[in-house]
């Protein structure tokens, strides 16, 4: 049990967005405010973490063959329910993540932590991983999203910084994703050369 | 069924609000496979296909699924169907069209888990299309994956050959090319037809 490295991995060396390079639809989709990406790093943490508990324990009765099949309808369960759950107590959340809601189904970072970590596991590894991956992919989002509202509208989630008309608005529209995420990741591949060549 | 309302459905999905660069559904798959031209249009021809077929599929689905009063189990009965479907295509393609099939080789299963399927299913839905502008949407927001994917996979290639920050090599510098290419399809925005 090493919950510290599991801790680094996920924030940092094995950062599911800027590292693995992992579920970028949702990343460039909803970071447009940081009350949106919150609502999906949580949702996505919660969903992570019980679908790689759930995994974990079936992880012996799964057949071989069947078992993207199988964890893909574990997945769709658990995102059916923070859907609902959503839906019911946070409904403007629900209302602007839209149709990423039930597209985390097929995020490929829960997918890949279910066969690359959670199916060769016992649970509370699996727990703690699915945890730390979430934060690291949370991470990201709250980084992205404040970068995107604060320079796009001006505000900072919801609180004005400076009038909207000095905000450059093409940073909240699609070519911002690209353009942020893409500046974010060649900042981490600058500090993984910088780190590497110091050693 | 009025023509002009399907030609603004394709025209919708393959210029104003292209799946890739406004909607940003089936990044992966368009990040993933768009370092080679051949490969590129593989993948786009294997998307128009499992989502028209996908879209043609789920519309029964759904009307079921109402009927039943099962609504909430949408997402899991829909990618129930995708995956078996993509499935059944890789079997009946084997069999049948082996060229095809060695073309699309392993993007074939990829396909599975490319949130643009799941996504013009649920959008489908979300639009209250009705079973013909279901398939057009399906089939059309595949064109426009096609569209963005070749054009793409053409900058790519030539990108091998420039000469980037060392920091931005490789995944960002194609990042922030496809940033650009969005800036130019939302030129596209302001494009109303007349009637």
């Amino acid at each position: 049990m090493n919950i510290g490295k599991q801790l680094k991995e996920g924030l940092v060396t094995q950062n599911p967005v800027l590292v693995q390079l992992l579920g970028m639809c949702s990343t460039l989709a909803i970071t447009t405010t940081i009350s949106n990406g919150i609502g999906m790093g949580v949702s996505v943490t919660i969903i992570l973490t019980l679908s790689n508990i759930f995994i974990s324990l079936l992880r012996k009765f799964i057949p071989e063959q069947v078992r993207i099949a199988c964890y893909i309808v574990v997945i769709a369960g658990f995102v059916t329910m923070v859907d609902l759950l959503l839906q019911a107590f946070f409904p403007d959340i629900a209302e602007s993540l839209g149709v990423f809601i039930p597209l985390i189904v097929v995020n490929c970072i829960i997918l890949a932590r279910a066969e690359s970590f959670a199916s060769k596991s016992k649970p509370l590894p699996a727990a703690i991983d699915g945890i730390c991956q979430g934060l690291g992919y949370t991470m990201v989002l709250l980084v992205m999203s404040a970068i995107r509202e604060l320079l796009g509208a001006g505000t900072f989630n919801g609180a004005r910084v400076f009038p909207a008309e000095y905000a450059a608005n093409m940073l909240a529209l699609p070519v911002g994703g690209f353009l942020t995420l893409g500046c974010l990741i060649a900042l981490m591949q600058y500090i993984q050369r910088k780190v590497k060549g110091g050693k | 069924m009025e023509w002009t309302t399907l030609f603004d459905i394709a025209l919708g999905a393959i210029l104003i609000n292209n799946f890739i660069l406004a909607q940003f559904l089936g990044i992966c798959p368009f990040m993933g496979v768009s370092k080679k031209m051949d490969t590129a249009v593989g993948m786009g021809f294997a998307v128009i296909f499992v989502m028209g077929l996908a879209s043609a599929l789920c519309y029964p689905v759904n009307l079921l699924l109402n009927n039943l009063g099962l609504k909430y189990m949408q997402t899991v009965a829909f990618i129930l169907v995708i995956a078996a479907l993509v499935q059944f295509v890789e079997m009946f393609l084997k069999k049948a069209i082996p060229t095809l099939y060695q073309a699309l080789g392993v993007y074939l299963p990829l396909i599975t888990t490319n949130c643009a399927v799941l996504g013009v299913v649920l959008l489908n839905v979300q639009n209250g299309y009705n079973f013909i502008e279901s398939v057009v949407y399906g089939i059309t927001g595949g064109a426009g994956f096609l569209l963005a994917i070749v054009l793409f996979a053409s900058i790519r290639e030539r990108l091998e050959f420039a000469d980037p920050p060392k920091a931005f090599k490789g995944f960002p510098i194609a990042l922030v090319t496809a940033g650009l290419m969005a800036l130019c399809f939302m030129g596209f925005q302001g494009l109303k037809i007349p009637w």
